[in-house]
């Protein structure tokens, strides 16, 4: 296992007040775990809010988890710091949804390339710049442009700039956050070729958080399904597309238009009343009960337990448990 | 600032005269500042080491522009030797208010958390106070002398801009540029200075830059007190308070310092507005709905 997350929980205190009281949790990730091997591709999916991009930024060690553990090649690293956070961070890397939000305005492209090799390896300038030149060739950023400002590039090219910081200190995990959902649909697939290219270049794994069901389905080795701070499914993509257990997933995968019309009527669209409840206090039992088709009594009283109803396909979902 | 904001400034500065005006007295302003030692007509008289009693109290004449002194000086040389040290005073005054601004502005919003509050507690301390009591304060205190003048004004003058800069950070420390170089590793520090300070500090310099002509209108008043820079100094505020006595018979005593300060608090004012203008993006496009 290159990266492996228990237990993890993420509460953000509500406060209220001069003095700072704190009223309430918003629950954003509540008691998740999974792993990620090496040279695997695992993503994430669910709707906005679900807490796919807390998940995230626990493992890129932006947020201070409040409980559970994140293990990193067998290690701890929850709440790893100093020299050894330094480590980490030379091996998980990320590409955020925005490319122009995640580049300094202030620093040319060359600059923001060579910043991490600069800071992690004890090469010289000209060394540096040389090897961020290389690195931004390969994504396809020419020379010219390396002298300029991010704002004078185009959304593919920023990302592409983006990808080239993160994959500059060869990291074994790259966090993508929605890479390509700020972009166009042509450079959506010049963008995913591109990470697919690197990905067996570098042979790194890649956590990719989307609500892009079609490109999950197309890039992923496992699938992990959120629903309000909770991981509801997971399983190797082909299983799980092809054979959703969960009512949420289920609902979530009719949802994928289905490009040739000729198939459009053998899937039945399937809908979830309402929206999803506050992750400040979610429905007891089961967090899809108020909403889900095939809801029973119990889905209201006790939480589901984690059932693995095919090797590595695992549901957490009465439907499925041996009472 | 980028390029193009600085090409909609001078844009604008070239179809406004007011804002012209306004860029004329500051460059006449800074050279004179710069230059006036080697331009006043009288070296000696301007310094204030020399007195000639035959020429007291002339009124301005072709010979004395602007008349001379009780002490036979001519007035015309102090009050050009005058423009170097509001100069020095106001360059000196927002650099050293500027500095302590950014370092508290910038720990505070950065790092939060229990040290930003109390940075940000004592600024609102020092911003209670109306900012030339808090001065007179300070300058009563250390004593007269240009230095003085210049620390006393800026203790009093840091907490705007700490404010400022605060602000600024606040809303740049969240975007996910920042986000990235934690993710790469970099210090706290290194974070600050390398990626939240460039991004946040344009709007700080520029009202810095434009806080000058304040900063020569309170050193000026500080010297009119009795508190700023002491005599034989040609400081304008000293030179309007020293005619004061005799304004009755020499009324140009007063009137040319008093005429200095005036022009060049305009001159920073009418650039002050020129940079507002730009700087709101609303008003930038009423401008060119009106052609300019």
């Amino acid at each position: 296992m290159l990266l492996d997350i228990l237990r993890l929980k993420m509460y953000f205190p509500i406060r209220r007040g001069v003095l700072g009281r704190v009223i309430g949790y918003v629950k954003a990730v509540d008691d998740i775990t999974f792993s990620i091997n090496s040279n695997e591709v695992y993503s994430l999916v669910g709707e906005s809010g679900s807490g796919k991009s807390t998940v995230a930024r626990c493992i890129l060690k932006l947020y201070e988890p409040t409980e559970g553990r994140i293990l990193f090649e067998g290690r701890d690293v929850t709440r790893t710091r100093g020299r050894e956070l330094l480590e980490y961070r030379k091996m998980v890397q990320a590409v955020f949804q925005n490319p122009y939000l995640s580049l300094n305005p202030r620093m040319s492209i060359a600059d923001i390339v060579a910043e991490p090799i600069l800071e992690h390896t004890g090469v010289g300038k000209d060394e540096a710049y040389r090897a961020a030149l290389e690195l931004l060739e390969r994504v396809g950023i020419s020379r010219e442009l390396a002298r300029r400002y991010p704002s004078s590039l185009s959304g593919g090219q920023a990302q592409r700039v983006a990808i080239a910081r993160a994959i500059a200190l060869k990291p074994k995990l790259v966090v993508l956050d929605e890479p390509t959902s700020s972009l166009d649909v042509s450079l959506q697939a010049q963008i995913l070729n591109l990470l697919e290219d690197l990905y067996s270049e570098y042979r790194m794994s890649y956590l990719l958080i989307s609500h892009d069901l079609s490109v999950v389905r197309y890039v992923s080795d496992r699938v992990g399904v959120m629903y309000l701070g909770k991981l509801v499914e997971e399983g190797y993509t082909e299983n799980l597309f092809e054979n959703p257990l969960h009512p949420y997933t289920q609902a979530l995968i009719s949802s994928i238009p289905e490009p040739d019309p000729a198939y459009g009527k053998l899937n039945r669209r399937i809908t979830l009343p309402g929206e999803p409840p506050s992750a400040v206090s979610p429905p007891p039992g089961c967090r899809l009960n108020p909403r889900c088709p095939r809801f029973m009594d119990l889905c209201r009283r006790e939480e589901p337990p984690v059932v693995e109803v095919e090797k590595g396909h695992t549901v957490s979902c009465w439907l499925y448990a041996k009472v | 600032m980028g390029l193009n904001e600085i090409a909609s400034v001078l844009k604008l500065i070239k179809s406004n005269p007011l804002s012209m005006l306004g860029i004329i007295i500051v460059a006449t302003f800074i050279v004179i500042g710069v230059a006036s030692p080697y331009i006043a007509p009288y070296p000696s008289d301007a310094w204030g080491y020399s007195y000639n009693l035959e020429t007291r109290l002339l009124p301005p004449s072709p010979r004395y522009p602007f008349g001379t002194d009780e002490m036979g000086r001519d007035l015309f040389s102090r009050v050009l030797l005058g423009a170097r040290f509001s100069l020095i005073i106001a360059v000196g005054v927002v650099s050293i208010a500027l500095v302590i601004g950014v370092v508290v502005g910038l720990t505070a919003g950065y790092m939060g958390g229990f040290a930003g509050m109390v940075l940000m507690r004592l600024t609102d301390m020092f911003l209670a106070f109306p900012p030339l009591l808090l001065a007179i304060a300070f300058a009563a205190t250390l004593g007269r002398g240009l230095f003085n003048v210049i620390i006393a004004l800026a203790l009093s003058w840091w907490p705007w801009y700490a404010r400022l800069v605060y602000i600024q950070v606040n809303s740049v420390k969240n975007l996910p540029f920042i986000d990235a170089a934690r993710i790469i590793g970099l210090s706290p520090v290194k974070i600050m200075f390398k990626h939240v300070l460039p991004n946040s500090i344009t709007p700080v310099v520029i009202q810095a830059a434009l806080d000058m002509g304040s900063a020569v209108l309170e050193a000026a008043g500080l010297s009119f007190l009795g508190i700023g820079v002491p005599p034989p100094t040609p400081e304008w505020g000293l030179l309007v308070s020293q005619g004061w006595a005799l304004i009755n018979s020499a009324w140009w005593l007063s009137f040319f310092p008093g005429i200095a300060i005036v022009v060049t608090v305009v001159g920073f004012n009418l650039l002050a507005d020129t940079f507002q203008e730009v700087m709101d993006p609303r008003l930038r496009s009423t401008m060119v709905m009106r052609g300019m």
